[in-house]
């Protein structure tokens, strides 16, 4: 095999990132002493160094290739990569008082972020399955020492068990799909395998359960029924902050890793797992919108709402496949791609409230915990109100124009039953976001004291909050990059 | 028969007997031995396939590894054998149901013409290495995952230490730093003091 010299500056941020997640750790093995506050700064400082490098690195959007072809640098990637910086920068901020009032502060934390999010990074620009797989692994990994980080907690330790058993399921379905498509293509490089589907090389037979495989792996890793299970327990379970951190950047690259394979490798197979993706959507929305209406938990109610909205990404997705309309195509792939993003923002602001709520000893889990929480702070009443009203779809928020664009993309594809039974499932859903809105208005206040928050997090989330209603007004900015970013990537 | 066949036989034997030997032996650390043999046996087997890095590796990083430190986790436990060997009757039928199954399915998957769609590879000159073939690729094509994997690993080693190490507050431990840098005027206090009188 001949051997080309890679491009190194292409993956300049994901070597960034690996050097100072090793920096972080070595300064925090012998700087104990400042440790604490180095790490965070370290932390901070590589995620906006990243997203530098990121934003400069990409002058012309062009789809560019190294190591190899292992490794594709298009603008899909770059844009998921900005909001998953955005996501850990957020997480970071707004869990820093969390974890310093627990005594979970230390340097270890903020390395497994770090690795996390590279981890995240190389699965977003993977072009190969073997890539893919890695970079999987490596997010996931860190995620499920991140949520056994409280190691004394037993509820943690549970959630962890869960997540990683549940975890190493997934990547066994995965890597058996990979191995059954490897078998029958004899190629792990995505554009290779999507030629040969294409030419229709290769036993059929073989491909088809090595996609129905891949589909259920993705499916864990997105958390929708029936590979459901986890969801709840874990973001419930986790540490808040790293509950944040596990509702938005994962999902984000969970995005890339369907589109990429899907879309990228499969599509010469996309009658096969389109009717799968189908059943997954349908199964998630309804399922998702009725399970959260009973929850007390707010964490386990953001957890099913999530189910439900990762079934909207897949509804976007599966209303790509239409009978060869490009456009058309586009316009789904980039709604699917608007609605993951919009989802990533809304489940920071919603869980950076959680947190923002909790305090030493005391985690405002219950919804109970919001009850008057007008009396309290109006301020943050409202931004809570803003974050509900976006999650619900209520007009003319950010969460209304994700969900509008998704069921456009659906009916222009010809699915309009699926486009009806989302619309009456989000009405039903948005019953239990009312609720809160209920619960902080019009309820009396359980308890008097006043929020504890640093001015950091204070201005940051209500920067979050404001966006959904912001975006919601104007929302062709974000909606023209998804598009742009998405035309041309494929 | 050729040398080669014999030789296959005999290392195939043998593992087939190590295997049978690893769940058949009462004394665990005699069944984690019986599994170091069947392992070196089926080195020796890729050894004849020309597969000489993997059989290597499989010594090295299994039987000098993994092995050695899973003798020391039988050994460390204290495993009652007779709780172990209950319902060994009572599930046989089930086990043997199983293993009907997996034999079946093992025939039609060898007997069917799956792997007979590519040819036998040509055998490889006498002065072939695929060890540094495998070092070439490795280090080259394969540099992107290849450290990747070991970032990987260093996220395993990270989470490991991260939640297994703790400082025991109830040790008496000295540090033998603070020691060295004791200084007299640690140990002893110079108090000035009036003279006085009886």
């Amino acid at each position: 095999m001949e051997f080309e010299r890679p491009d190194f500056s292409l993956a300049a941020a994901e070597i960034f990132v690996a050097v100072m997640a090793l920096v972080v750790m070595v300064a925090g093995t012998f700087l104990r002493r400042i440790s604490r506050e180095l790490g965070y700064a370290l932390a901070q400082i590589t995620v906006i160094g990243a997203a530098f490098i990121t934003v400069f690195s990409v002058n012309e959007p062009t789809v560019r290739y190294t190591f190899g072809t292992m490794y594709v640098s298009d603008w899909l990637g770059q844009v998921l990569k900005l909001f998953i910086y955005l996501s850990v920068f957020a997480s970071l901020l707004y869990g820093r008082l969390y974890l310093i009032e627990r005594r979970l502060e230390k340097a270890e934390y903020y390395v497994l972020v770090l690795l996390s999010m590279l981890g995240a990074m190389i699965l977003v620009s993977a072009n190969n399955l073997l890539v893919l797989y890695l970079g999987l692994e490596m997010m996931t990994l860190a995620l499920y020492a991140l949520v056994a980080f409280d190691r004394d907690n037993g509820l943690r330790s549970e959630a962890a068990i869960k997540y990683f058993v549940l975890g190493a399921i997934s990547s066994g379905l995965l890597l058996y799909g990979m191995s059954m498509v490897y078998g029958a293509t004899g190629s792990l490089d995505l554009g290779t395998v999507a030629q040969a589907v294409y030419l229709g090389a290769g036993d059929e037979t073989v491909l088809k359960f090595g996609v129905a495989f891949l589909v259920a792996g993705i499916a864990f890793k997105f958390g929708v029924v029936p590979f459901h299970m986890w969801v709840p327990d874990v973001y419930h379970g986790a540490p808040t902050p790293v509950t944040l951190l596990i509702a938005s950047a994962p999902k984000l690259a969970g995005f890339a890793l369907a589109l990429r394979l899907l879309v990228g490798g499969f599509f010469g197979l996309a009658p096969t797992w389109q009717p799968m993706l189908m059943l997954l959507a349908v199964a998630s929305i309804v399922l998702g919108n009725l399970a959260a209406i009973a929850q007390n938990n707010i964490k386990r109610m953001l957890a099913y709402s999530g189910i439900s909205h990762m079934g909207f990404v897949l509804l976007g997705l599966l209303a790509g496949v239409t009978d060869g309309s490009h456009q058309l195509a586009f316009n789904a792939y980039s709604s699917a791609l608007f609605y993951a993003v919009s989802y990533a923002i809304m489940s920071l602001a919603s869980f950076g409230m959680v947190l923002l709520l909790a305090r030493t000893g005391f985690e405002a889990e219950h919804i109970d915990d919001f009850k008057g929480l007008n009396r309290r702070s109006p301020w943050f009443a409202a931004m809570m109100l803003f974050v509900m009203f976006s999650m619900a779809g209520i007009p003319f928020f950010l969460g209304f124009f994700a969900k509008f664009a998704v069921l456009e993309a659906v009916v222009a594809a010809g699915h309009t039953w699926l486009a009806v039974l989302a619309v009456i499932m989000s009405v039903i859903g948005a019953y239990y976001y009312l609720r809160v809105v209920k619960v902080m208005y019009f309820d009396e206040p359980s308890e008097r004291t006043a929020l504890v928050a640093s001015s950091e997090t204070r201005v940051l989330l209500s920067a979050n909050a404001l966006t959904l209603a912001v975006a919601g007004l104007m929302p062709q900015g974000l909606m023209s990059i998804c598009a742009y970013a998405i035309l041309t990537s494929f | 028969m050729e040398f080669q066949t014999v030789v296959f036989y005999l290392f195939g034997a043998i593992a087939v007997a190590a295997a049978l030997g690893v769940i058949l032996v009462r004394n665990p650390v005699h069944a984690a031995l019986f599994l170091v043999l069947a392992f070196f046996s089926s080195a020796a087997i890729w050894l004849l396939l020309e597969a000489e890095f993997l059989a290597i590796a499989l010594v090295l990083v299994y039987v000098g590894a993994v092995m050695v430190l899973f003798l020391f986790v039988v050994m460390m436990l204290d495993i009652n054998i007779d709780r172990l060997r209950e319902g060994f009757w009572s599930s046989l039928p089930l086990g043997l149901l199983v293993a009907a199954v997996l034999v079946v399915e093992m025939v039609l998957v060898l007997t069917g013409d799956f792997f007979r769609q590519w040819p036998a590879p040509a055998p490889l000159p006498a002065d072939a290495s695929n060890t540094a073939d495998i070092g070439r690729v490795l280090y080259t094509v394969y540099a992107y995952p290849f450290e990747i994997a070991a970032l990987v690993l260093l996220v395993a080693m990270v989470a490991a230490v991260s939640l297994t190490l703790r400082k025991r507050k109830d040790a008496r431990y000295l540090d033998p730093a603070e020691q060295v840098k004791v200084k007299a005027a640690d140990r002893l206090r110079v108090i000035s003091m009036p003279a006085e009188k009886e």
